[in-house]
């Protein structure tokens, strides 16, 4: 029998990290006590009104851009009825009909290479707050602070055909607007989550019915979830079931996907368009200053560190999938830093570093300034890449000091002047005539006993080049 | 009891240093006091009043009057008042406390004004007899007998029994203009978006709007000039200038004629007097067509229901409002707070708004209802091309006796009673609601509608039939309180 | 009617339930009367003045003194305000 193949869309959720809410005057801090955040309108009092966000409007613009998506120059705000207890108003103010943002697209690496993945639509609205299931007394505690908090939905097109690349393309959306700075894109803190449908079928036949999986806020929770839920689907039709279409959370202890009961669900939300609110009009003249503050994308970076820069495509793929490590990149190479040398330390010892102490790449305590001269310092034969490995960790553990200034401080200047190296490499070839017997009889290996005996001498300072230059030919000549 | 005065009376003596603020203020509270059968007001706040009045005295002694310096107001209790209980008439809000002041209210306080109370309604606004109120209903000075009318009947009521020289209203489909009408004082629906929302109870967003009562053209146009303005607060409120005093000049006044038609004899004759009244000032009076006069109230009707079963949501018993004892669970809590905390009214008007905004029949309600809206403020716009003003009757009769519209009765006769006032406000226009004679011993009003932002020119034709005529002067007897 | 009232979280006793259920018949009646006009090529008109939304700029406006607010509240604690157990 024809094997079953899936098919996967994506609606992310993206926290825009503006100051204050979507529709009110209120703090949008993320950890304060509860209901500290929680002002007049966004507990939605009798008689508050909601009045909107600019910023959100131009971040919601800037992400239009950035996807080539069209902007709409009308759009509205509806709302959307269910009775939840973190839904204060009694109805989310989200968009229905005339989303901010339609169509678009964004570059996804997948297992077979950069792909191209069509965006339905993104558009405003606002979020819920938070119900705490810790016991209080049998009840459940209800916390406003997150209410009204400008968030993005962006709703891609049923093109995503297997869980790895859902949660590449999840990947790339938190790469894309974290660029952007429209979303701090803190999984940890829900900045960013995402909802999963997921439907499988025999290859050619049409779409199956399909199942949703709210609220995972994880690139690996997507991709065990949309596994788990894959496998379920096919499991149900294989012994002769059918898929009911229904919302699903995904319990990551268990891994596996449960029907959802009762929030946020309901058979009929009466969609309107909010009276409290007007149309919004996004005028040529924001439209032009949103765009000219539209920064390098990923794609654009990537190829510009292959053609102008001379990486390969996996390093350059790699730097760019980050802004910050895109950043410091940048930054190391604008000061100096060969960028081949600088791409080769921030995937080595960089990447090894922030995976140790568990710290994003926004955190590296190295100035990219003292990399470059690092880089600069080893090409040139002032340290050895073994000195220079020792130098970065000084570096990184201190978080402050200058490469040339420890390189004179701790003596590390590699010793390169031949009448030195000379001197030192004869003494120990002449110390050692067993070990230079042999290695003329043709035990080549033990060249690395003795380049070990010179840096051992010289407490690693010796240019390894040079030594084995020297070594080579006085263990020759005799 | 005898006459407490016009606003402008009041605010002049002050002025004049011929009364003090905290005489005037303890006499408002005397006779709300007298007139307690009338229930015009939920909660009246006499120490505060006294307190804010004896400040203003002050004020007045040391930098002369300014503004609204020590006069008296009640305010609607649909405005939420900071520290002062804000009910909406409604068991849902019987212990609510607003943390804040409604910008009209910031705005009145600012200007020195002293509120007294907050009056009676029909619980949250929904009723056009002041019946459906929680707090029993509002009697009509000129008959207690009959009802006030509604939704504002707490304020037409105190006004007309000479509690308070002014009050602010509330209008969503004629809520200033029926009871102003109904006892004898004037009201003022002003433009969709004169006046801000904030703070107001929503009943129907796109139609609600706050305006002013008193008893003359003259005393509303002071008050508005203390309610309206750009609020930052409420996004469709519309940053235009303020409301001009331009000069007396002749005007066309169009008469609908689908405003006439099953008009009474009774209401029809002091009418029909006014129209003479204002021809014999120099107006142009000439008959003009609403084609789409008829489809008002049910458009009215799925509107305002649609928008107000959607603004109810939020009285779910969790962060304010009534809660319901020992819920079984989320769903009890929700259908037992709301169940109790609302009345009869306001439940056939969720129910309404959520069986027309169904999947299904969105289209059919929801979007005909708009459809036909445009075609309706079309009307009116067309009209202006010809006419300055339109004059119609304010209602169809006289105000009915209390039970006759409620109480098991079809609600579709008390709906169809607002047929002369929604359909200035689904246009959004500036609508003004005058005495014009007498019906049986009960008072007539007429209404005056005007294009957006034109309620310099209601107030000022008005005026110009207050100086010709005296129904507004009129004052009933109110038998004392037992 | 029994969708209508989960919808909007209402319950009604048996009395109340069937006056409703007639008034409702008798209300989509009067309403019924707007289907007649043709609205064929007519925008829905959702406000009425044509204003377009204001823009408010990114500031934090609103102090949030929380104790004041929830001495509304029928029951809070720790901050909270609490509800019958939610099950997700």
């Amino acid at each position: 029998m024809a094997r079953w193949e899936s098919v996967i869309g994506l609606e992310v959720h993206v926290q825009l990290n503006t100051a204050s809410k979507i529709f009110s005057g209120a703090g949008t801090a993320f950890g304060e006590p509860p209901n500290t955040q929680a002002c007049t309108v966004d507990l939605a009092l009798p008689g508050v009104l909601p009045v909107l966000n600019g910023e959100v409007v131009r971040k919601a613009v800037l992400f239009g851009l950035a996807v080539d998506g069209e902007i709409a120059e009308t759009c509205r705000f509806d709302r959307k009825n269910y009775f939840y207890p973190d839904l204060p108003k009694g109805y989310q103010i989200s968009q229905l009909d005339e989303p901010i943002v339609r169509g678009g697209h964004v570059m996804v690496d997948t297992d077979d290479g950069p792909r191209q993945i069509d965006l339905t639509r993104a558009h405003l609205e606002e979020d819920a707050g938070k119900s705490l299931h810790e016991d209080y007394a049998g009840l459940t505690g209800i916390d406003l602070n997150r209410a009204g908090t400008p968030l993005l939905e962006v709703v891609s097109e049923p093109q995503l055909t297997n869980p790895r690349e859902a949660a590449a393309y999840f990947r790339a959306m938190h790469a894309l607007v974290r660029y952007l700075g429209i979303c701090d894109g803190d999984l940890s803190q829900g900045s960013m989550r995402c909802d999963a449908n997921v439907s499988v079928r025999r290859p050619g036949a049409p779409l199956g019915e399909r199942t949703e999986i709210k609220n995972l806020n994880s690139f690996r929770f997507l991709e065990k979830a949309l596994v788990f839920e894959i496998d379920r689907q096919i499991d149900v039709l294989e012994s002769g079931g059918s898929v009911d279409r229904e919302t699903l959370l995904y319990d990551a202890e268990r891994d596996e996907t449960r029907p959802m009961r009762g929030k946020e669900l309901s058979d009929d939300y009466r969609y309107f368009p909010d009276p409290d609110l007007l149309p919004v009009v996004v005028t040529q003249e924001l439209l032009a200053e949103v765009r000219a503050t539209l920064p390098e994308l990923p794609d654009a970076k990537r190829e510009r560190y292959e053609r102008t820069l001379g990486l390969d495509a996996r390093d350059a793929r790699w730097l760019a999938a980050d802004p910050d490590r895109a950043a410091y990149f940048e930054a190391a190479v604008d000061a100096g830093g060969q960028p081949k040398a600088a791409a080769n330390w921030i995937m080595g010892d960089v990447a090894a570093a922030l995976n140790r102490d568990g710290r994003p790449p926004s955190m590296i305590p190295v100035p990219a300034e003292q990399l470059a001269k690092l880089i600069v310092r080893t090409l040139d034969e002032t340290v050895s890449g073994k000195i220079a490995k020792s130098l970065f960790e000084m570096l990184w553990s201190s978080g402050e000091g200058d490469v040339d200034d420890l390189i004179a401080e701790h003596g590390l200047k590699q010793v390169s002047d031949d009448d030195s190296l000379t001197e030192l490499v004869t003494n120990i070839v002449a110390a050692n005539p067993a070990q230079a017997a042999q290695y003329r009889a043709g035990q080549a290996k033990l060249l690395g006993y003795f380049v070990g005996q010179v840096m051992k001498a010289t407490s690693g300072k010796a240019n390894p080049r040079k030594v084995n230059e020297l070594l080579r030919e006085h263990l020759r000549a005799e | 009891m005898d006459n407490l005065g016009t606003l402008t009376g009041i605010r002049d003596a002050l002025g004049a240093k011929a009364a003090s603020s905290v005489e005037i203020v303890r006499d408002c509270i005397r006779r709300i006091d007298t007139a307690r059968h009338v229930n015009a007001f939920i909660t009246v706040c006499e120490e505060d009043a006294l307190g804010h009045a004896a400040r203003a005295d002050a004020a007045i002694a040391r930098d002369g009057m300014r503004g609204l310096l020590g006069v008296p107001i009640a305010h609607k209790d649909i405005f939420c008042t900071d520290g002062v209980r804000t009910t909406c008439a409604s068991r849902m809000l019987e212990n609510f406390v607003s943390p804040y002041d409604a910008t009209v209210v910031a705005r009145l306080r600012a200007a020195g004004a002293v509120m007294v109370g907050k009056t009676n309604m029909d619980e949250f606004a929904m009723g056009s007899t002041n019946e459906t109120s929680f707090f029993g209903p509002v009697a009509n000075p000129w008959d207690v007998g009959r009802v006030p009318g509604g939704s504002s009947g707490g304020s037409a009521a105190a006004l007309a029994a000479g509690l308070v020289p002014a009050a602010t209203g509330t209008d969503t489909g004629g809520s200033i203009r029926q009871p102003a009408a109904f006892c004898g004082v004037s009201g003022l629906k002003p433009t969709y978006g004169r006046v801000s929302r904030f703070g107001m109870v929503a009943f129907a967003s796109s139609l609600d709007q706050g305006g002013p009562m008193a008893r003359s053209a003259a005393d509303l146009r002071l008050l508005l000039h203390h309610m309206e303005g750009h609020d930052p607060r409420d996004s469709t409120s519309a940053d235009e200038a303020p409301t001009p005093h331009a000069p007396q000049r002749t005007m066309n006044v169009g008469i609908p004629r689908e405003y006439w038609a099953d008009l009474g004899e009774d209401v029809a004759r002091p009418l029909e007097e006014a129209v003479e009244s204002l021809r014999r000032l120099g107006h142009r009076c000439h008959e003009v067509s609403l084609p789409h006069t008829a489809f008002a109230v049910p458009v009215y009707y799925v509107v305002a229901s649609a928008e107000a079963s959607t603004n109810l949501s939020r009285y779910d018993g969790v962060r304010y409002g009534h809660r319901a004892g020992e819920p079984a669970d989320l769903d009890d809590l929700y259908r037992r707070s709301r169940s109790e905390g609302f009345g009869i009214e306001v439940k056939r008007r969720i129910l309404t708004g959520t069986y027309t905004l169904s999947v299904g029949y969105y289209d059919a309600y929801y979007g005909q209802a708009q459809r036909v809206r445009r075609l309706i403020r079309q009307d009116f716009l067309d009209a202006f091309g010809q006419v300055d003003v339109l004059l119609t009757p304010a209602t169809p009769t006289p105000a009915p006796a209390l039970g006759a519209l409620t109480g098991g009765v079809d609600p579709t006769v008390m709906y169809k009673q607002d047929v002369y006032t929604v359909p200035a406000s689904l246009a959004g226009l500036p609508a003004l609601s005058i005495p014009c004679g007498f019906a049986d011993g009960l008072p007539v009003g007429l209404q005056l509608i005007g294009p957006h932002f034109a309620e310099d020119r209601l107030l000022a034709l008005g005026e110009a039939f207050q100086r010709e005529t005296d129904w507004h002067l009129r004052t009933p007897t109110v038998p004392e309180a037992a | 009617m029994e969708k209508l009232l989960r919808l909007s979280a209402l319950s009604l006793e048996t009395d109340e339930r069937s006056l409703l259920q007639g008034d409702l018949d008798k209300i989509v009646g009067l309403i019924d009367a707007m289907q007649s006009v043709d609205t064929r090529g007519v925008l829905p008109l959702a406000h009425p003045l044509d204003g377009t939304q204001p823009l408010r700029a990114d500031a934090v406006t609103e102090s949030v003194d929380r104790d004041r607010l929830q001495r509304n509240a029928p029951r809070a604690r720790d901050g909270l305000y609490l509800v019958p157990r939610v099950v997700e």
